[in-house]
């Protein structure tokens, strides 16, 4: 089952710096940040009042005429993987039946598609005339909702917000009909799905799958979330830019945004035979737990963050050495930074202090199940291209944290590269890429 | 294997109910539905997290979710040997290699303050939030942990503090077919070698305002107020709907070497999964089943038997119009001359719908058919619907040899999970 060797052949990613993978990546080298003022909401009783939001879009342009109807069951977060998947599909060579079903070249049963996903907030101002009319003297009476205000509730409602219609969705517009699976280990989550979309080709159950995530969190319920939970940062409202600082002394959380990032991993041999483009090739994942009763924050030594990198660096059959990347979960939070830098350190030994480190989230915000999937295309293109972009508003590192933040852009080969994350909760996973620029791809 | 359900908070208790033809259904007492469409549910009823677990402080901010499965779990793993008890267990299971993977909803919405938020920010003259008073009503009233614990990933987190266990853990969220794809997918990842043992199964409660709201507005939950004992009647002509239902259900699942090493007693064996998407329509099946028919020829296919070798199939069997019937023709098509020789029971019509824990639950009871060499019927079929002719073991149990079971479940979005076990041979 291990010989089975996956790769990398599509890239797809909308982000706070754009609407491509490509838009990302130059806005990336150019250090810029897509963090501004929230603008999907009125933000102002908020402690944090900024976002990483993504630019317009129209969905129609991703959605084939047969389907626009099923665009209104669509929330953000369904929007956003549809327009990843679009991408990554189409950069792939791939023809399926939402690109030109005269020319299609799947067999949609032999697709697979695992993809990570939020706890999708509904929407409170399509709540509301409903709420509204289920108040009794100006309070809410459940009495008369059940009479009243749920009748006034589109009917189809709830399918807008179940976290599997991400991959349903995507998978009537392209016709995938092989395993479909939703992940909900929030930040963890396209890690996961990423991870497990590689056994279900190992397996044999698929020979092409969609893998990634999406999560739309500039939304109030998201915010005032994390606003109690203490994970928001509530400093710098007035200068966005600056506000995310992962591993940097004056961090004081993470900043939430918006995105999907969707790759398609497929058996080597599949991709070869329809000589595929190759972008690189998954040779690890590793996945444990932090076990920490204070459920928001990991566990202070980061040892379940210690194990999943270990665990794929064992998979891919590596020294830490031969690492050229990393790509942490760096969210901002200081405490959790620290102890994601005391895993990684704990996992790499030695090589921990020479190895690049580029946390991305003070560039992309932190997406939450979009993030993990989002770095592992960052990590592919940075491969692709041989170039280390500097990491942004870390200017003094903080006290305990020993790694080697990329201070100014490096051109450099890349052998191999390591894409962490972890969740609050405490999922915990690792993917190890490898470089195959020197292999034929005949 | 451990359950927290309508129906008891014991695997044994459960059993012996469905076996005697019980009900889980009742009025709803979660929160006032007295005027909604359907004002019935199949409710967990006195539970308490302290007859299961001793860390209860530990796990305090859990919801009604993450509350249910750590009982499950708890159950589970003593009766498979996995010590829960201390910081230190002596059960010689190496916590990197034992993981976890549910199929997992996400919590209720903390209801009084989440509708008072907008009732009280919302101007019905401009159709305008006003979300300086929503944040100043949500702020000052929200409870923090509360908020955190809804997020669907949670279950997994608590059960992972309660074992210390540190393998592959994830948590999934397909719909109706959740907790089936968990246990699936997680007999994989014993099978590729990434753990010995998972922790596998469900949980969810949907049974709150906006939950019941949104099923009953999908017009999939019975309506059928007068009766709720009778309401679900899967593959009857008078089916109405689902009754929507709550709790948790966990399975121990083992490498077959790890559980011989440590003498660990063997409850069946895990031989067939299958998963596929009907890529259809968002609102509707495929009329005639194909992606359930792909799922169960990719589960008889992977466990290396043929449809004449099940000798039950346990249903998805919801009580909707939709599912009974498609799930019927799937049922034909892939069991060919087999279909109408092959018991089919549904054990929703007395335990409700658990959703995302259904698939577990039913996990479960098939591999107590298989210990028992007996299969729970189908109750309240009294009016057969003339379209749908397999054997649906109506209204009485039946004893008969039950070598292997296959377990289906079906979701909203098209996600199909079929797993099937087998009754352990050395």
């Amino acid at each position: 089952m291990d010989s089975t060797r996956v790769v990398i052949t599509g890239l797809g990613a909308i982000t706070p710096l754009g609407l491509t993978s490509k838009d990302m990546w130059s806005g990336l080298c150019a250090g810029s940040c897509g963090i501004g003022p929230v603008t999907a909401f009125d933000p102002v009783g908020f402690t944090c009042k900024i976002a990483g939001e993504v630019p317009d879009y129209r969905i129609r342009d991703y959605v084939p005429k047969s389907h626009r109807k099923a665009t209104k069951l669509m929330s953000r977060d369904i929007e956003l993987s549809v327009i990843a998947a679009h991408e990554a599909i189409s950069d792939s060579g791939l023809v399926t039946k939402g690109i030109d079903p005269e020319s299609i070249n799947i067999d949609p049963t032999r697709m697979a598609i695992n993809l990570g996903a939020g706890l999708i907030s509904c929407d409170l101002v399509e709540l509301a005339p409903a709420v509204a009319a289920s108040t009794v003297n100006g309070t809410f009476d459940i009495r008369k909702w059940g009479k009243d205000g749920l009748e006034s509730v589109t009917p189809l409602w709830l399918l807008k917000y179940l976290p599997n219609m991400l991959p349903c969705h995507i998978g009537i517009i392209h016709d995938i009909q092989g395993p479909s699976n939703t992940i909900t280990c929030a930040e963890a989550g396209s890690h996961l799905a990423m991870s497990e979309a590689l056994s279900v080709i190992a397996r044999g159950a698929a020979d092409v799958a969609l893998a990634g995530g999406a999560e739309a969190k500039v939304n109030p319920i998201v915010f005032i979330r994390q606003c109690l939970i203490g994970r928001a940062t509530s400093e710098n409202n007035d200068d966005p830019a600056t506000a995310c600082r992962p591993f940097d002394a004056d961090a004081h959380g993470s900043v939430f945004g918006e995105g999907a990032g969707i790759v398609i991993l497929e058996n080597i041999e599949n991709a070869r035979r329809r000589q595929a483009g190759i972008y690189a090739e998954v040779v690890g994942f590793g996945q444990s737990n932090s076990i920490n009763p204070r459920f928001e924050h990991i566990e202070p030594d980061g040892k379940g963050i210690r194990i999943a990198i270990e665990k794929a660096i064992a998979r891919a059959q590596i020294s830490p050495a031969e690492l050229d990347l990393v790509i942490p979960h760096g969210t901002g939070i200081p405490q959790d930074d620290l102890a994601e830098a005391r895993g990684i350190e704990a996992a790499l030994g030695e090589a921990a202090s020479d190895v690049a480190v580029w946390p991305t989230k003070s560039m992309l915000s932190n997406t939450g199940a979009a993030s993990g999937a989002i770095d592992v295309i960052a990590a592919t293109v940075a491969m692709n291209e041989d170039n280390i972009p500097a990491a942004k508003n870390c200017d003094r590192i903080a006290d305990g944290c020993n790694l080697n933040i990329v201070r100014k852009p490096m051109k450099k080969k890349i052998r191999y590269a390591l894409c962490c994350s972890y969740t609050y909760g405490g999922q915990t996973a690792a993917i190890v890429l490898k470089n195959t620029s020197d292999e034929t791809a005949g | 294997m451990g359950i927290v359900c309508p129906m008891g908070h014991d695997v044994e208790t459960l059993w012996k109910g469905l076996l005697t033809g019980k009900s889980g259904i009742d009025k709803t007492t979660i929160f006032d539905a007295s005027t909604f469409p359907s004002t019935f549910d199949a409710e967990v009823k006195d539970y308490n997290l302290a007859d299961h677990i001793k860390t209860v402080a530990l796990h305090k901010d859990s919801n009604r979710g993450s509350g249910f499965v750590l009982g499950a779990a708890a159950q589970a793993c003593r009766q498979a040997g996995i010590d829960i008890e201390t910081n230190e267990p002596k059960d010689g299971i190496d916590r990197q290699r034992l993981g976890i993977y549910l199929g997992a909803g996400e919590g209720s919405v903390d209801n009084d303050v989440f509708f008072a938020a907008i009732a009280e920010a919302w101007n019905t003259d401009n159709s305008e939030m006003d979300w300086e008073q929503w944040a100043k009503v949500a702020f000052g009233r929200m409870d923090p942990m509360y908020e955190f614990e809804q997020e669907p990933g949670m279950p997994a987190a608590h059960i992972a503090l309660l074992t210390g266990a540190r393998g592959p853990t994830r948590s999934c969220l397909t719909a109706c077919a959740a907790s089936t794809q968990a246990t699936g997918e997680a007999s994989m990842i014993i099978r590729a070698g990434d753990a010995d043992i998972m922790i596998a199964g469900g949980a969810h409660s949907m049974i709150h305002p906006l939950g019941v709201t949104g099923f009953n507005r999908l017009t999939a939950l019975s309506t059928r107020n007068d009766s709720p004992q009778t309401a679900s009647r899967p593959f009857s002509a008078s089916r109405d709907g689902f009754i929507i239902g709550e709790g948790a259900a966990v399975l121990i699942l083992e490498s077959l070497s790890s559980a011989e090493k440590r003498g660990a007693n063997i409850l069946a064996e895990v031989i067939g999964y299958g998963s596929s998407a009907d890529a259809f329509r968002v609102t509707d099946m495929h009329e005639e089943g194909r992606g359930a028919v792909q799922a169960i020829n990719a589960a008889l296919a992977d466990a290396g038997v043929g449809y004449e070798d099940i000798d039950y199939i346990s249903a998805h069997g919801t009580s909707t119009m939709e599912n009974d019937s498609v799930e019927t023709k799937a049922i034909k098509a892939a069991f060919k001359d087999r279909a109408k020789l092959t018991p089919v029971s549904s054990v929703k019509s007395m335990l409700g719908h658990l959703i995302g824990a259904a698939g577990a639950a039913e996990l479960i009871t098939c591999v107590l058919a298989i210990r028992d060499n007996i299969i729970p019927a189908t109750m309240n079929l009294n009016d057969p619907d003339p379209d749908l002719d397999l054997d649906y073991v109506p209204n009485e149990p039946r004893k008969v040899p039950v070598n292997i079971a296959m377990n289906e479940s079906f979701g909203f979005g098209g996600q199909n999970n079929v797993v099937i076990v087998k009754k352990y041979e050395p």
